[in-house]
Parts: C-alpha cells; structure tokens; sequence
C-alpha cells in the first residue's frame, strides 16, 4: 500500500513537472505573445495541478489537504482571468498576433526566435 | 437574505481550515470578522446571484469533473505542438456567439475556454466571444460547441 501509494505520488509529481518544463519550452520555441500565452496556461493548468494534487495524496487527509485543493481552486479561478488580461493589453496595445504566411517562411523554420529543438 | 446566510457560511467554512483553531477567543474572531465582512458586502449591495452563485453549486459539481478532463486533453494536444520537433503553429482569431443568457454564465465560459490550454478568450461584446486559438483545429472542433452547450445547462434556465 506505502509502496502503491509513492509510486502514485511520484507520477502525479513527475507528470506535472513534465507539463512546467513543456510550458517553459513553450515560451521558447512559439513565436509571438499570443501563442506563449497557451504555452503559460499549461503551466499553470496541469503544471501546478498535477502537483498540487501529488502533494494532497502525499499529505492525506487533513487540513493541509484542504488546503492545497483551496489553492488549486484560487489558482484556477484567477489564472485565466489573468490570461485573458493580458490577452486583452497586448492586443490594445497593437501587438499583431503571428498568423502562418505572414511571418517570415512560415511553419517549417519552427517559427523563429529561440531557435529550434533543445 | 438567504444568500447573505449562504456566503457567511462560505466564508466561515473558509477560514476555519486556514485557521485550525478551536478556542473561544478564536472561534469568536472568525465569527466576527466573518460577520462583519458579510455586514459590508450586504450594505454595499454586491451580495447576489454573482458574487454567491449558490444556485450553480449542484450542477456545476457535474460540469468541473468534465472541466478537467477537457482541460487533461487540450494540455497534451498544446504539449504535443510545442515538443514536437518542428512546431507548427496556426493560429487565428476568431468571433462566434455563446447561447449564455446572462453575465455570469459568459464569464464561466469565457474562463473555461482561457483555461483550456490552446484557446484564449480575448474579448466578449454581449454575446460575441473573439477568441485566439494556437491552432485552427482548437477552436472549430465540435468540443467548442460542447462547452457552449454544458455552460448553458450550468446556468439554468432562469435568468
């Protein structure tokens, strides 16, 4: 039961790493604002999600428990409205949102800045 | 009035696990700041079908479960582009109507699509949702038109 029960924790962190380091990436390797902001949400999503869920299965249950789920809850209820802030200046701002064709040479170059794999 | 018992009670609930506190003098200061942020919300008039939707708390125990499993899938497919070893990226744009009725239940969907990893809401003029997508296929799919629907059933009918 111990051993099921870190293996589980384990996954539940790892894969949640997994999803922060993909969103990290992600600021890299896509090419404008608009598209690094769904690279972001990710991180935010099943990054700290899958942690914070890790955590609550390694914790128990207790208040600790409940409260790391209060933080996933604050967590998901303000990061999108955060997103959608941002989303909202840059465009009021005159950022153009990159469009396939109108960059330079389209998808094949991986998009530009960062550069390609790591 | 109903809604003003409903939110002291959150609020209560709320701070007694952040608290872990069970003595008198305590209990008796989650009480009364609990009582006295309640007092203000009330007197200020922002205590309704908006700031305490307590209507929505039955069905939307149906809608989050589901909430998550979109948001489970969308992570892998956004994952998937950005791992890949060229990415190919296609996004747009685009404007569409939501079949919501009111505010709060544009909010919610307008939250559910920015949480979903691959759409953005970037801006809601009554019910026209301009939303950017990191690829075509995000935001023209049939799980858009699914979200739309299971929001409207969150809302309810009565506006």
């Amino acid at each position: 039961m111990e051993q099921v029960l870190s293996v589980l924790i384990w996954a539940l962190l790892l894969s949640g790493a997994f999803f922060l380091v993909s969103g990290a990436l992600g600021m890299v390797r896509l090419p404008d604002v608009f598209t690094r902001m769904h690279a972001a949400g990710m991180a935010d999503t099943m990054g700290a999600g899958l942690i914070l869920v890790g955590l609550c299965v390694y914790s128990g249950a207790n208040f600790v428990t409940l409260r790391l789920v209060l933080i996933l809850a604050f967590l998901w209820f303000t990061s999108p409205i955060a997103t959608h802030a941002l989303a909202k200046a840059a465009l009021s701002g005159g950022a153009e949102p990159y469009t396939v064709g109108a960059g330079d040479g389209g998808t094949d170059d991986g998009a530009g800045e960062g550069g390609g794999a790591p | 009035m109903n809604r003003v018992l409903w939110l002291w009670g959150i609020l209560f609930a709320l701070w007694l696990p952040l608290s872990d506190h069970y003595t008198g003098l305590f209990l008796f200061f989650g009480v009364l700041a609990c009582t006295i942020a309640v007092f203000f919300g009330a007197r200020m008039g922002i205590v309704d079908r908006e700031s305490v939707p307590v209507h929505l708390v039955w069905r939307g125990i149906r809608y989050v479960p589901w909430l998550v499993w979109e948001i489970f899938k969308s992570n892998v497919r956004v994952a998937r582009i950005i791992l890949a070893p060229r990415v190919r990226v296609d996004p747009s744009i685009v404007h569409f109507r939501a079949s919501q009725r009111t505010d709060l239940g544009r909010f919610i969907y307008a939250n559910s699509i920015t949480l979903t990893p691959g759409t953005v809401t970037t801006g809601i003029v009554g019910d026209d949702f301009e939303v950017h997508a990191i690829v075509q296929e995000e935001i023209d799919g049939s799980e858009e038109n699914e979200m739309n629907r299971r929001v409207s059933v969150l809302e309810g009918e009565a506006a």
